[in-house]
């Protein structure tokens, strides 16, 4: 085998995924977002993706803060600089922490149950049956499946905002000993609007990437059960692979100046 | 010589380094039951996958009612679909939606009209095919495999189709069972007075449903004739199939594959 060749294949195969993915966005949002509008089904995704993600994100978040706290605690004691420890939570939780926390954990329950359904209809003959009922299955299955996963993301993570600083704060002055008036006003005072705005920015795009993987994958696996296991597999993997290094270019690009 | 309502000529398919059709020649007459019988993958659904636009083909015309069908986009591809019902071999009922949601689908998603008129229409569709309107209210998941190929034949004529495919319409059935199926074909097509193909390998399904039937081999049609004469072809091929002996000249080709 040469070298070589399987390198140039492993390339070319990577590029021809990639202009599959992006001729598929742009498919995706071209027909998903014009008319008709499915919005029977876009309510129905918005409840899947968004509410019913709640617990799962609101208990990361949760913990999440609580451990932050801690841990910023035992690194600033050693300094006497212990009176940090509600603003960096506070910065931690809404920059970083929360959109990608909660990016990660929607595509493995939603990008995964996404390209499990999708995959099976694919595989089970639904899809091209949906075009034969004068259905475009753009518009039908995956316009409401984007849009409903970019709103809901931001909105599940300023929940988990929400409670990931509850959580820190709980910790502070439960555990570790903060005034209850000290924390509060320490989180509102170092918390500026674009540290909630950036992450919740994050948030609408880590909701595409989570919602087109799902589609992507889905729509386009092959033979059968082992055929889904793989697309679904795919899904998870990738989505959250992107939102990593979409989380790494957004904040240099929010935050560069 | 009539005019042909569905034609296709000199069709290629590849996928790949594979050719499924290598210059396919078809027509069938307005009104006419055409069955099309050959082995797994000759390229049978492939056809049908490229007269309703969901594959394209390589080369080749395709016209129906003396109008060029192929690479047809937008509005005018909506239009054309809409003049088609197809009963897929898996049935491929939406397993999300009831019974007579499903039947209704073409009518609601497809062509917007009130759930209260598609539901009448898709119970007296159930009724055609023998399904009383208790069923309409359950899952597809809850009905046996003849039932859901009923409700599938059900959703096929849903929308009145001057058109319709059927893939296989008895492949999983009991004898019993797919003799009704046939029957219930036979009365739905003479009903609406479509034009139809079906692709087959169950040739007492053949035999009863059909007016004209064409052997497919290797992506060719090699022989075509009245439904009579399917005993008196003199083709090899045909009688081999027809009989489903393991010997004759298409064995040579399996045992290569």
């Amino acid at each position: 085998m040469n070298l070589f060749a399987t390198i140039g294949r492993l390339v070319l195969e990577l590029f021809a995924e990639t202009g599959r993915i992006a001729l598929f966005a742009k498919d995706g949002l071209w027909l998903g977002l014009s008319p008709r509008y499915y919005w029977a089904q876009f309510l129905n995704q918005f409840w899947r993706i968004g509410y019913t993600s709640l617990p799962v994100v609101a208990l990361t978040a949760f913990f999440t803060g609580g451990a932050l706290a801690l841990q910023i605690y035992l690194g600033s004691s050693r300094f006497n600089a212990e009176s940090l420890v509600a603003s960096i939570v506070a910065l931690g939780i809404t920059r970083e922490l929360g959109p990608v926390l909660a990016g990660l954990m929607v595509s493995g329950r939603v990008g995964a149950s996404i390209a499990a359904e999708l995959g099976t209809m694919r595989v089970t003959e639904q899809i091209d049956a949906l075009v034969t009922l004068s259905t475009n299955p753009f518009k039908y299955l995956v316009g409401p499946r984007l849009l409903a996963a970019v709103v809901s993301l931001p909105l599940l993570v300023a929940v988990g905002d929400t409670i990931g600083i509850l959580g820190g704060y709980l910790v502070g002055t439960r555990s570790l000993g903060f005034n209850e008036f000290a924390y509060i006003k320490n989180t509102a005072d170092f918390l500026h609007a674009t540290d909630i705005t950036s992450g919740l920015i994050k948030a609408a795009v880590f909701g595409f990437i989570i919602a087109l993987m799902g589609c992507y994958h889905g729509f386009n696996s092959k033979g059968g059960a082992q055929g889904v296991g793989r697309a679904t597999t795919n899904a998870v993997v990738s989505s959250a692979i992107l939102i990593l290094a979409a989380n790494f270019m957004l904040t240099s690009l929010l935050f560069g100046d | 010589m009539t005019a042909q309502h569905i034609e296709l000529k000199n069709i290629h398919k590849s996928f790949g380094k594979k050719h499924v059709l290598n210059g396919l020649n078809i027509a069938v007459g307005k009104g006419r039951s055409l069955v099309v019988i050959g082995g797994s993958g000759t390229g049978k659904s492939v056809m049908l996958k490229c007269i309703l636009g969901i594959l394209k083909p390589d080369s080749g015309d395709i016209t129906i009612a003396g109008e060029n069908v192929v690479g047809l986009k937008g509005g005018a591809r909506d239009d054309y679909l809409a003049r088609f019902g197809m009963l897929f071999q898996g049935s491929a009922l939406f397993d999300s939606l009831a019974v007579w949601e499903n039947v209704a689908f073409g009518l609601i998603q497809g062509r917007g009209m009130a759930r209260a008129k598609a539901r009448d229409i898709a119970i007296d569709k159930l009724a055609q095919v023998g399904l009383n309107a208790e069923v309409a209210t359950l899952y597809p998941a809850e009905l046996s495999g003849g039932m859901q190929k009923r409700v599938a034949l059900a959703r096929a004529i849903a929308a009145d189709p001057e058109i319709i495919f059927f893939d296989e319409p008895t492949t999983g059935l009991d004898p019993i069972m797919a003799d009704v199926i046939n029957n219930l074909i036979v009365d739905c097509v003479k009903r609406l007075g479509a034009t139809t193909i079906s692709i087959t390998h169950d040739m007492a399904s053949a035999r009863k449903i059909a007016d004209d039937i064409a052997m497919i081999h290797k992506g060719q049609i090699i022989w075509q004739g009245e439904a009579n004469q399917v005993n008196r072809s003199g083709n090899a091929y045909v009688d081999q199939f027809i009989h489903g002996r393991a010997e004759g000249p298409i064995q040579m080709e399996v045992l290569k594959n």
